[in-house]
């Protein structure tokens, strides 16, 4: 089959094509790493666990992104042709792989850091599997940061400062966890200029998640809990 | 480049305009039933305190949600930020309030 990979480092490069032999089972990852080990060891990309655990190998594949190592080439074929490029609205180091640091940054920047409400001293606060805002919770904490959302979203493509679905995702499930004591800081920090409020609902997030979360469910969330504390004056 | 003020204005902006649309449009099709005149439209809109209101609201309404969403398409198309950005939707909405307020005053005032 014919495959052009993407060469080249920041805003400059091209696709170069490769002729790579196709097999009953294989995996974009594969494919890229058959033309890394026989054909130019310099192509450059990142994987770590192969199995769809640790979210590095995520790329464009035909135009839209996906997990690489648990994509089947026989499910993205188009004409016997493969795309391959670095993950949309991110930074390029070199070929495949994305500089991750912008949706990182923006995690960290959505309060993405738990901020226990209880000190060592104390007890260690029961949590019943049952309790409602639990439920919510547990809905988004398969999330491995692959990027996909974030390579998928057109509002973070027209807007950088956008903080993303990833970002505000793990947001609402802070928001629902009952370890959380201040959930008014949670909403003060995803409803500034990049954060929910800008999202359009599209969708793309939730149609492209490998893990089939629903980031777009987690952000219409908060901005529902955004515009309740604003009607009661907090805002 | 909404942060919870310009969301929250446009949202309630639009909620305010949803029933308006459908009494113009309603209004709109009623009118032209009968085969009113525009003297005949005129003289039941000018001095009327109701009419006055209704457009008022809708003025208003159209030129807050119409302003920011000129600012986000603005913003995510060409990536103006800032002052100007600033400028630009209060421009908008001004401008806006302005038009409407004079289409108001001309066919509801005596």
């Amino acid at each position: 089959m014919e495959v052009s990979v993407w060469r080249g480092s920041g805003d400059q490069g091209a696709y170069e094509t490769f002729s790579v032999p196709a097999q009953d089972n294989q995996t974009v990852l594969d494919v890229v790493s058959w033309i890394q080990q026989t054909v130019d060891p310099s192509l450059t990309y990142r994987y770590a666990c192969r199995v769809g655990m640790c979210g590095s190998c995520a790329m464009m594949v035909n135009g839209q992104p996906r997990w690489t190592c648990r994509t089947h080439v026989k499910r993205v074929l188009a004409d016997g042709k493969l795309q391959i490029g670095p993950l949309r609205n991110l930074p390029v180091i070199k070929d495949l792989a994305a500089d991750m640091d912008p949706f990182f940054d923006k995690w960290v920047k959505a309060g993405g850091v738990h901020k226990p409400s209880r000190s060592r001293a104390e007890p260690i606060q029961e949590v019943s599997p049952e309790e409602p805002g639990r439920v919510v919770a547990n809905t988004a904490i398969e999330c491995i940061n692959c990027a996909v959302c974030y390579a998928s979203c057109d509002t973070v493509a027209g807007n950088p400062d956008y903080l993303g679905p990833a970002a505000l995702q793990r947001a609402w499930t802070l928001y629902n966890d009952v370890k959380v004591e201040d959930r008014q800081a949670v909403l003060d920090t995803v409803t500034g200029p990049g954060g929910c409020t800008n999202c359009h609902s599209q969708g793309s997030c939730t149609r492209f998640c490998p893990n089939e979360l629903d980031p777009l469910s987690a952000i219409a969330g908060l901005k529902r809990a955004a515009a309740r504390s604003f009607l009661k004056g907090r805002g | 480049m909404l942060n919870l003020h310009y969301y929250m204005a446009q949202r309630l902006s639009a909620m305010v305009m949803g029933p308006l649309v459908l009494g113009h449009l309603a209004v709109m099709i009623y009118a032209i039933q009968g085969g009113l005149s525009s003297a005949e439209i005129l003289s039941r809109t000018q001095g009327s305190i109701a009419w006055f209101l209704f457009y008022g609201a809708f003025v208003v309404a159209v030129s807050i949600h119409a302003a920011i969403g000129l600012r986000v398409i603005l913003h995510e198309t060409t990536g103006l930020r800032g002052r100007l950005l600033e400028i630009f939707t209060w421009g908008v909405g001004i401008v806006l309030l302005f038009m409407g307020a004079r289409a108001v005053s001309a066919v509801t005032m005596l």
